[in-house]
């Protein structure tokens, strides 16, 4: 008897460990994620789903539906991390506020910057690199198809596994870039750091093969004439932010490699007792996440351009400007991850190099804001959704970069450094700057994608209550930072006089939940409502992929196209509205596509595997995951069927769907 | 348009609500009210390059408006429209300019501020600097006398109108040491020693705090820092060293361990206490067992190089408005005794 109730208790045991309990938040998550799943299932057995599911969406390598996936997914994390947002607001909202411990707090703002960094603004990003730029190019997909299906892959296990410590395990807690000695076994006994790393570190691989994969499709798959001086400039961004991916990403997988073997077989790279030293840490770290910053930036440059040309109905002012200050952001951004630690006593001589590198990436920024204002200079500027974000970004960019210079000075950041002051500016940026600028490029390329336009009035709402909403909450977190008050804080007294402006913060962060409520409002009433795209153009825009029907068809173009102008389209268009003939166009031919996989589905499920086992330890479950990525790799490696062609006559038959004659 | 029309008076709402809550927060903001000659310069610096900005921004922003309302698409808008000029070398060579020019301003500016505000440069006065060794622990911090022989534990007394120097390490995670109206921060790392010059010019309490994130009640990590007269600072020391209780080796061990303290005073430190807390860490960087010389950041050791003095000297204007923060004499000095060390020995 007395065994028996021992196993009971060692069971027992073994599952208020294993899952995270005591937390009513917690429990309702549970029955929410169970809740979820039960109805997945049966909508998707009730509909008889689940084969569409396999053959249209996990095993596709199709461009356009792996940047749908990504955005989905995106998006899902998007509200994920705004609502840690939320918590984190309301327990500032008064002062002494016990509505989250310290321990619980410390979980959700680590849980808040993983998800927006890695889990939200990478793969959003991502999300329209897939849908804009083999479009763009003129070409049929990215240079490796099934690359791109492992990266979305990699990105959306790493993804699920990082969400899953919230309710087993237990949630990382050292910050979004866990510092040690704190993300060290000393620091973080649990096992949140170590989803922490595997969650990051998978989908970070997937981040390197994309950035690879782009890098190869802009430089070999332009459609034929497409000189670099003709390259849409979105395009151009995605080169500059891919090529800060492929020299930042190894430092990320190599710095977390490093501090999983700390803690995994004791090793000592950070830990101070044992000869390792915490600040290589924060120098790798940050080497990997300065530039990480401007990666997440730089598309969004991109995407403005494109929306201030097509909306001012106009040319981008200074394209070869534009170009160069891009590139040269890229390479400066490696030059400044020191300012994140000029206060660790480096000297004056150090803190002096990095503050001036730091604010020359204000030039080339600053005269990328005046380019688009001169592209809207002499333009018939309309205010549809997209050039609304484009215009709410610039000045809350210019606002954020002129705080990000004063950051940069190392002596007042002495007293900017860790406080909210740093908060407030980062966010303006990353808001600002890559939020806005994905909206924007969601609401611009949207008809692309689905072939429906979204609901502008709705959308208009949105855009003032998130922009409103925005002001009133990160404005006084940097009057507060001023005020002495530091990141990260659980709890503030009374007499520390913070109240008010925490208080109007925290208005300001739910006026933004609700914009996000108005954009899902509008999502779901376009979708009931559908304004469908008939012509392709629904903007009368510029480049290549608004040549096309929307959706675009499954081979992109019928035709590749022959390049002539950088505005390309617009031009073929000048030339129509002038009576002239358009392009001619060569006979049709039977297109080239590769063929779905499986593969990149399966091996991400393994590599999930691995992690989850070596997060808990459980070789038994992580050699099982390694084995099934070697198989799956070597099963892709001797795969010799994996292309076919579209015969003529079927494109004929989607051309005329779409009301187009070939 | 109808609803572009309905949105706009809440946005304006919404633009004067946070402006009038902005510039009522200012007066009280600590940062812009410095009490001693490196806050002041901070402050300075912080007002300069905000200005230099400020001469970008404003134009840039009324010209943004101005475009947005000139150029917009309106049947009766007789504004030129050139949709295919998008070239202006002249244009061009003027903002790339504009943009060099103010950032070679506030690189300059900065440069001699980054040498003159060198966290580890003394501070040119005629009085000699007091020196305090700062350890952030999990999760207090221990401030140690050398010269007076005297130790506390999450507060501060230092005299005024002098220099103090402050020597800094972690025995834990890495933190930050602020006080804001005393000038800028600095981390504490285990393992190393960083040096930090601060000087209060008027008597008062200064809110403190550590500012690096470092676990579960890394918000507990504030301290007050009193500046006191001379006269003061010397009573309180004797009192101190009368009534304290000795800090002992194991009775560091005990408060070095995580949980949060009160406040606290000890009459003696062991000696090379805090030599031993860095070196305990840095054997990578080579220290023999037991050998203390004092670690130092590597533009301490140009010091001798660089000898020129820092501007000080001069008294910020402002009130003596302050923190409420307890008044550091109410504690620590009579009633301490082993009872009263309320350490929550991790969980």
């Amino acid at each position: 008897m007395r065994g028996g109730a021992s196993v009971i208790d060692s069971i027992k045991d073994f599952v208020s460990w294993f899952f995270v309990t005591g937390d009513p938040l917690i429990y309702g998550a549970d029955v929410a994620i169970v809740l979820t799943t039960v109805a997945i299932i049966f909508v998707l057995t009730y509909f008889r789903k689940w084969d569409w599911l396999w053959r249209e969406w996990l095993t596709t390598v199709d461009h356009k539906r792996v940047g749908i996936m990504y955005i989905i997914a995106s998006l899902l994390m998007l509200f994920r991390g705004g609502v840690d947002a939320l918590l984190m607001r309301t327990q500032l909202a008064f002062p002494d506020l016990k509505f989250l411990s310290p321990e619980h707090y410390n979980e959700v703002f680590t849980t808040h910057g993983v998800e927006m960094i890695f889990f939200m603004a990478m793969p959003l990003m991502f999300g329209l690199f897939n849908i804009a730029v083999p479009l763009q190019l003129g070409a049929r997909d990215v240079a490796f198809p099934f690359l791109n299906s492992l990266s979305f892959w990699l990105f959306f296990m790493g993804a699920m596994l990082f969400n899953m410590s919230f309710v087993i395990g237990g949630s990382a807690n050292a910050g979004w870039l866990s510092y040690p000695p704190l993300s060290e076994l000393t620091g973080s006994p649990g096992v949140g750091e170590d989803f922490y790393i595997w969650g990051v570190q998978i989908s970070g691989i997937g981040s390197l093969m994309t950035g690879i994969n782009f890098i190869v499709t802009i430089v070999k798959m332009r459609a034929p004439g497409m000189t670099w001086s003709r390259v849409p400039i979105f395009t151009w961004s995605v080169l500059s932010s891919c090529i800060a991916i492929i020299v930042a990403f190894p430092v990320l997988t190599v710095t977390l490699a490093l501090v999983f073997l700390d803690r995994f077989l004791g090793a000592h790279f950070f830990t101070t007792d044992g000869g390792g030293n915490a600040m290589m840490y924060v120098n790798l770290i940050w080497m990997w996440g300065h530039p990480e910053v401007y990666i997440i930036v730089l598309p969004a440059f991109g995407v403005f351009s494109e929306v201030v040309a097509a909306f001012s109905r106009k040319r981008l002012f200074g394209y070869g400007s534009m170009v160069f200050a891009m590139l040269s952001i890229s390479l400066l951004a490696y030059f400044t991850w020191l300012h994140h630690f000029f206060t660790m006593g480096s000297g004056a001589d150090v803190n002096l190099f990095f503050a001036i590198t730091t604010m020359i990436i204000a030039i080339p920024t600053g005269v990328k804001i005046f380019n688009w204002l001169f592209t809207m200079y002499r333009g018939r500027i309309t205010f549809q959704t997209p050039m609304l974000w484009t215009l709410g970004f610039i000045p809350c960019f210019v606002v954020g970069g002129m705080t990000g210079v004063m950051l940069s000075a190392a002596p007042a950041d002495f007293q900017f450094h860790n406080s909210y002051f740093l908060i407030a500016h980062f966010h303006q940026v990353l808001i600002g700057g890559a939020v806005f600028g994905y909206f924007a490029g969601l609401y611009y390329w949207w008809p692309k994608i689905f072939g429906f336009k979204l609901n502008e009035p709705i959308g208009k709402w949105a855009f003032w209550i998130w922009n409103i909403g925005f002001y009133v909450c990160f404005m006084p977190q940097y009057f507060v930072g001023l005020d002495g008050m530091t990141r990260r804080l659980s709890s503030y007294g009374w007499d520390k006089g913070w109240w008010a402006m925490n208080f109007t913060s925290t208005i300001g962060g739910f006026l933004m939940g609700l914009g996000f409520l108005f954009q899902v409002w509008q999502i779901a009433h376009s979708i009931k409502f559908m304004e469908k795209d008939t012509t392709g153009d629904p903007w009368g825009a510029r480049t290549l992929e608004w040549s096309i029907p929307s959706p675009a068809p499954l081979y992109n173009f019928a035709t590749i196209p022959v390049v002539t102008d950088r505005d390309d389209w617009w031009e073929e268009k000048e030339r129509i509205a002038a009576g002239k003939a358009p392009k001619a166009r060569p006979k049709l031919e039977p297109i080239h596509m590769p063929k779905n996989s499986p593969i990149p589905f399966i091996q991400a499920i393994c590599w999930f595997t691995v992690g989850f086992g070596l997060v808990f330890h459980w070789l038994w479950i992580a050699i099982p995951g390694f084995i099934g990525i070697a198989l799956t790799m070597l099963a892709h490696s001797f795969n010799y069927d994996t292309d076919y062609y579209i015969p003529v006559d079927e494109i004929k038959r989607t051309e005329a769907k779409a009301g187009r004659i070939v | 348009m109808n609803t572009s029309k309905l949105l706009r008076l809440p946005a304006t709402i919404g633009v004067l609500v946070s402006t009038v809550l902005l510039t009522s927060g200012c007066k009280s903001m600590i940062v812009f009210d410095p009490k001693g000659p490196i806050g002041s310069q901070e402050r300075d610096l912080i007002y300069i390059t905000t200005l230099l900005c400020l001469i970008i921004v404003v134009p840039v922003l009324v010209i943004t408006a101005w475009i947005i309302w000139r150029f917009r698409n309106k049947k009766d808008n007789n504004a030129p429209y050139q949709p295919i000029w998008s070239h202006s070398t002249k244009l061009e060579i003027l903002w790339w300019g504009i943009s060099i020019a103010v950032i070679l301003v506030v690189g300059i500016v900065t440069a001699r501020y980054t040498y003159a505000l060198d966290p580890a440069k003394p501070i040119a006065s005629d009085k000699k600097a007091i020196t305090v060794q700062v350890t952030s622990l999990d999760w207090k911090w221990l401030f140690q006398y050398p010269e007076q022989g005297i130790a506390t534990v999450n507060y501060l007394v230092i005299p005024e109108r002098t220099p103090i120097k402050f020597e800094l390490t972690a025995d834990g995670p890495m933190n930050s040491f602020w006080v804001p109206q005393l000038g800028g921060m600095i981390y504490t790392m285990s393992g190393m020693a960083t040096t930090l010059y601060l000087q209060a010019d008027e008597p008062g309490n200064y809110m403190g705090t550590g500012a690096n994130f470092t676990g579960r009640d890394f918000a507990k990590m504030g301290f007050t820092a009193k500046a006191t007269s001379k006269a003061d600072f010397d009573q309180w020391v004797a009192e101190s060293k009368a009534k304290g209780k000795a800090l002992s080796e194991e009775g560091y061990q005990q408060l070095a361990a995580q949980g949060t303290s009160d406040r606290l005073t000890f009459a003696s430190i062991p000696s090379g206490l805090f030599e031993r807390i860095v070196h305990e860490y840095s054997t990578s960087r080579g220290a023999p067992p037991g050998y203390t010389i004092r670690a130092r950041t590597l533009s301490e050791e140009k010091k001798a190089e660089h000898t020129e003095h820092s501007k000080n000297g001069q008294l910020p204007p402002g009130n003596n408005a302050q923190k409420d923060a307890p008044d550091v004499r109410s504690f620590g000095q009579s009633d301490y005794n082993s009872h009263n060390m309320h350490m929550n020995h991790g969980k």
